[in-house]
């Protein structure tokens, strides 16, 4: 058992199983939006704001979102435990890490909670 | 033939080189690539490499061969090379150079260790052995032939960034050659040390693991078992 203290779930499997199902839910949002475009192809502002002021958008893109932070969580700290380490980077390998990760938590803590206000505002 | 060889002797040398041979090729013979180190030995008797059962079954002469990890003993040149082009040979990928083609296989043995290779019953001894049906024998084929020569595990990115976390194809294909064994009953403690994000899951299934394998094994489907396993044994 490998522990990792920067991994929140502390678990491999939920972590793969969270990866899988918010890509399903970001699959099924790409497809309701793409068939917004298409079946309006000259889309409006007015239109697109009528779209997500009913509830079921505003559930739908908030669950979206909640996906979307997830995945990309799990999938930067992936990338970072991959290629920003001690064998790559020498002794500084681990602080460059620590400070990437943060800087993604920050930049995912903004992106979800700017989305929500966005979604809910009115 | 042009033979490229990468030597080292970290005692002497700064760094690594590659050294260019020419190699006389008996007319009309296909050899293997470790015939064609023995040749090259008679050149020059500092070339360095493991070998010892010389028909793929010890798993001592794992290198890279023009790109590709695999056995020099079971790997005809007319495989490894193109008419007319050179013969290049490296150390398995990711693991410290000892010297020339010998390289510090610690870190993968490490790795197996930490699967426990050995069947695990704490149930009373049978008066003569435990037995297996046919079918539970058949769950083992594809799994019991691997022969450890590391070209799997040296083959995957995952390993070469954390040799000390991410067990690798060939100590996972371990894992579940026991996992899948009726006679063993210790799979809720074998799975439970698997479950963190590195051992199993820095798996991305890239499959070099299966593209290299000298035997024919397929380490990508038996981590495939371990994670169903996982799912059905936590989720």
């Amino acid at each position: 058992m490998v522990s990792s203290a920067t991994n929140f779930s502390r678990s491999g499997l939920s972590d793969w199983l969270i990866q899988r199902a918010s890509a399903v839910v970001l699959g099924l949002y790409v497809l309701v939006l793409g068939w917004v475009f298409v079946s309006s192809p000259s889309l409006e502002f007015a239109e697109w704001s009528l779209l997500f002021d009913g509830l079921s958008m505003k559930i739908g893109t908030s669950l979206a979102l909640l996906a979307l932070c997830a995945h990309s969580w799990i999938g930067m700290w992936t990338v970072a435990t991959d290629y920003l380490t001690k064998s790559h980077f020498g002794r500084h390998g681990t602080s460059l890490r620590l400070s990437f990760l943060g800087f993604c938590i920050i930049v995912i803590l903004v992106y979800l909670v700017w989305g929500f206000q966005i979604v809910w505002s009115k | 033939m042009l033979l490229s060889i990468y030597r080292y002797n970290p005692e002497t040398d700064l760094k690594p080189r590659m050294v260019d041979l020419q190699i006389e090729i008996p007319e009309g013979k296909d050899l293997m690539v470790l015939d064609v180190l023995a040749l090259a030995k008679e050149q020059d008797p500092s070339i360095t490499y493991r070998r010892s059962c010389r028909e793929g079954v010890c798993g001592s002469d794992g290198m890279n061969i023009n790109g590709a990890n695999g056995l020099a003993c079971i790997t005809p040149l007319s495989d490894a090379v193109k008419p007319g082009k050179a013969l290049v040979l490296r150390p398995l990928p990711g693991l410290p150079v000892i010297r020339d083609l010998i390289v510090d296989m610690s870190a993968f043995y490490k790795q197996f260790e930490k699967v426990k290779p050995f069947l695990i019953n704490n149930d009373a001894l049978p008066a003569i052995e435990r037995l297996q049906s046919p079918e539970e024998r058949a769950k083992l084929d594809g799994l019991y032939e691997c022969i450890l020569c590391a070209c799997c595990t040296t083959s995957c990115p995952s390993f070469w960034w954390n040799p000390d976390k991410f067990i690798g194809p060939a100590g996972l294909l371990q894992a579940y050659r026991f996992l899948a064994d009726s006679r063993d009953n210790a799979e809720t403690e074998r799975l439970s040390n698997l479950e963190d994000p590195f051992s199993v899951f820095r798996c991305r299934g890239v499959m070099n693991c299966v593209s290299v394998c000298p035997k024919g094994l397929n380490p990508t489907r038996a981590i495939g078992h371990i994670k169903s396993m996982l799912i059905e044994n936590n989720a």
